[in-house]
């Protein structure tokens, strides 16, 4: 169930005070942020946001009508509890728009400890189906879901006709070909995992080996590629390296691409999507304001004539240039990829 | 030789991935001969395999629990179409077993409405999640993969009473889960076309570095690790946390074998060494336990002083 006719949202990524002023600025509705520490899926070193970071941006955003939202999206071990709840505490004190969560027991503490806060559904919820959503409404009074990069358009129709919540769905950025808060793999190589510990394939497991084969990357000594003269080199991540399967080597899981989902806003929005979110809290300003640029025009656009409504050529070239590999896809909404 | 003391039981979690029907009837006729206390169920990875329907399912359970096990229907993990749900829907209404629940929705659906059990990829990672799910109806869960024993040991100390906990001891890893088929990748195939190539591999496709190392498996939509995890060699430590099931996970060969010798390191009828032999014998690939000790999951790591290795 979801209001059809209302204009989407726009919920940009920040992982510091110049990146959220800068989506504020190219017009996005929510700026989503992290604290500096495992409770968030973009533990990186150098980024996000301590509690007066945080409090001087979401003075900057409502300032302007902008919202914040705070991602404490990873799961918490008993180790670690106490880092999980002071983070919720932390961003419900600062009076933010919206947790995004994703442990059952973050949720159940949050709604407890402040049951006026809102709560969303953090894309590693995991929440694919009508049912799983159904669950995190009933139990926690969850307001929002963020969908898993897995489903197809038409998937995310039959999902948003049953949804007891209005959805968000991912519009751009680096592409998860796993289903996101089900992926092990990073930790099975590294010891982290999004999961774990906010980071997949994190940086300090990444090695760079000039060889006569060519430029090799390897994650914890593990071959990810082996880059010819004259090829672009990508960053690492586990899935998107070059293996043999059958004597055949290639991409076997996914090429190092990013999702673009331009072409499709129209049916997005004819689905009744409440929000449309960019990846990246790990990527610069200059990014962030580049993308939240495009997609605010485009979102307009598209809400104001939604018949004759086409990417334009600038806005693809516009988010060609930052995307990985320099390449794009519809991902699962296109459904050939599946 | 050190005895254990109290016995945690054996279950067998289902079969990963896709054997003709044939096999997997035989399959579970040697399984019911077996030590196994419990038997998992059903298709987990992808609902193009139809081999078997339900109903088949369900004779197979009748079976087994006719030959004394307590068996458990699993879900799908990754519940995409509206198909998957409804096929989840009817599974989750059958009263005769109880159910493995591998989606939050199949929570949802026995919330209340009878006991269950969480699968290892239902992210239950602290006490509290534990606490929500037990007030629901959570009879036993099994340990994510990817958590450690110091985790477990925390878990247990707080877990609710009456709820069990269960371990995956022995098998390839279940690592991750996609919308892309990876099998039909393989074959340059559709996903909506893949010709059920999956039948062509009984442990699963695997796929290695460029310098040849074994490195994962291909599973259709899920990928698992190259190597079987083996935590045979923690038995003692296991039993001492008060673990009450052993998970060993279905390869085409050698489980009654698996079965037979952690059956018998649990009796103390075999030593932790002569164990550890007899269990390398018929394990391809290499063990790995590196979860266990908090290092990389690859990792394998054979005593607390030694480093681990991979």
């Amino acid at each position: 169930m979801s209001v059809t006719g209302a204009k989407m949202e726009l919920v940009c990524p920040a992982g510091n005070l110049p990146a959220l002023k800068a989506a504020v600025d190219c017009g996005a509705d929510a700026v989503y942020i992290g604290f500096r520490d495992d409770t968030n899926a973009r533990h990186f070193a150098g980024l996000n946001f301590n509690r007066k970071r945080a409090q001087e941006g979401i003075e900057y955003a409502r300032r302007r009508g902008a919202k914040v939202f705070v991602a404490i999206n990873t799961f918490a071990q008993p180790s670690g509890w106490q880092r999980w709840q002071e983070s919720v505490d932390l961003a419900a004190e600062l009076g933010v728009d919206a947790l995004i969560l994703a442990d059952i027991g973050v949720m159940d503490y949050a709604a407890t400890r402040w049951p006026e806060v809102r709560l969303h559904l953090s894309v590693q919820g995991s929440a694919t189906n009508p049912e799983a959503i159904a669950f995190y409404h009933k139990n926690f009074d969850v307001q929002r879901v963020v969908l898993p990069r897995v489903l197809s358009l038409k998937q995310v129709q039959q999902v948003a006709e049953q949804s007891p919540v209005p959805l968000e769905v991912f519009g751009f950025g680096s592409l998860c070909v796993m289903v996101e808060g089900r992926c092990l793999l990073s930790s099975y190589v590294t010891g982290q995992s999004p999961n774990s510990f906010g980071a997949c394939s994190p940086a300090s497991a990444v090695q760079w080996v000039e060889t006569p084969k060519g430029l090799e990357s390897r994650l914890n000594n593990v071959l990810i590629d082996r880059y010819d003269a004259g090829e672009s080199a990508a960053y690492p991540t586990l899935c998107k390296g070059r293996f043999e399967v059958g004597g055949n080597t290639y991409y076997a899981i996914e090429e190092p691409t990013s999702l673009n989902t331009l072409a499709v806003l129209p049916e997005l929005q004819a689905i009744g999507i409440a929000a449309v979110k960019i990846e990246g809290r790990q990527r610069s300003p200059a990014y962030v304001r580049q993308v939240a640029q495009v997609w605010r025009a485009a979102i307009d656009n598209c809400y104001s004539n939604p018949d004759g409504y086409q990417p334009q050529p600038g806005w693809m070239a516009a988010l060609q240039e930052v995307s990985e590999g320099a390449q794009t896809t519809l991902g699962a909404y296109h459904r050939p990829w599946q | 030789m050190n005895m254990l003391h109290t016995s945690p039981r054996l279950s067998l979690g289902p079969i990963l991935y896709f054997w003709p029907r044939e096999q997997v009837i035989d399959f579970y006729a040697e399984v019911a001969e077996t030590a196994v206390d419990i038997v998992y169920l059903g298709e987990t990875v992808c609902s193009k395999r139809r081999t078997l329907r339900l109903e088949d399912w369900i004779e197979l359970a009748d079976g087994l629990a006719a030959a004394g096990k307590e068996v458990l229907l699993s879900t799908l993990t990754l519940i995409e179409a509206g198909s998957e749900l409804g096929a989840m829907k009817r599974l989750c209404e059958n009263r005769g077993f109880n159910i493995e629940a591998n989606d939050i929705g199949a929570v949802n659906l026995l919330a209340g409405q009878q006991p269950f059990v969480t699968g290892p990829s239902v992210n239950v990672y602290n006490h509290r999640t534990l606490q929500v799910l037990a007030d629901q109806g959570l009879k036993r869960w099994v340990l994510p993969v990817e958590l450690s024993r110091d985790t477990l040991a925390d878990m247990q100390k707080l877990r609710p009473a009456g709820v069990e906990t269960e371990v995956f001891v022995y098998g390839r890893l279940p690592l991750a889960y996609s919308a892309r088929c990876f099998t039909a990748r393989a074959h340059n195939l559709p996903k909506d076309d893949c010709q059920f190539r999956c039948l062509d591999y009984p442990d699963g496709l695997l796929l290695d570095t460029r310098e040849k190392e074994q490195f994962l498996v291909l599973n259709g939509i899920q990928t698992q690790s190259a190597k079987a995890c083996n935590l045979l060699g923690e038995c003692d430590d296991i039993v001492g946390l008060g673990v009450d099931v052993l998970r060993i996970s279905p390869q085409s060969m050698h489980t009654g074998k698996v079965i037979r010798i952690f059956d018998q390191r649990l009796r103390g009828e075999l030593s932790a060494t002569d164990a550890e032999t007899a269990l390398e014998l018929i394990t391809p690939g290499g063990h790995c336990n590196g979860y266990w000790h908090n290092e990389p999951g690859m990792d394998a790591c054979f005593d607390q002083e030694a480093a681990c290795s991979h």
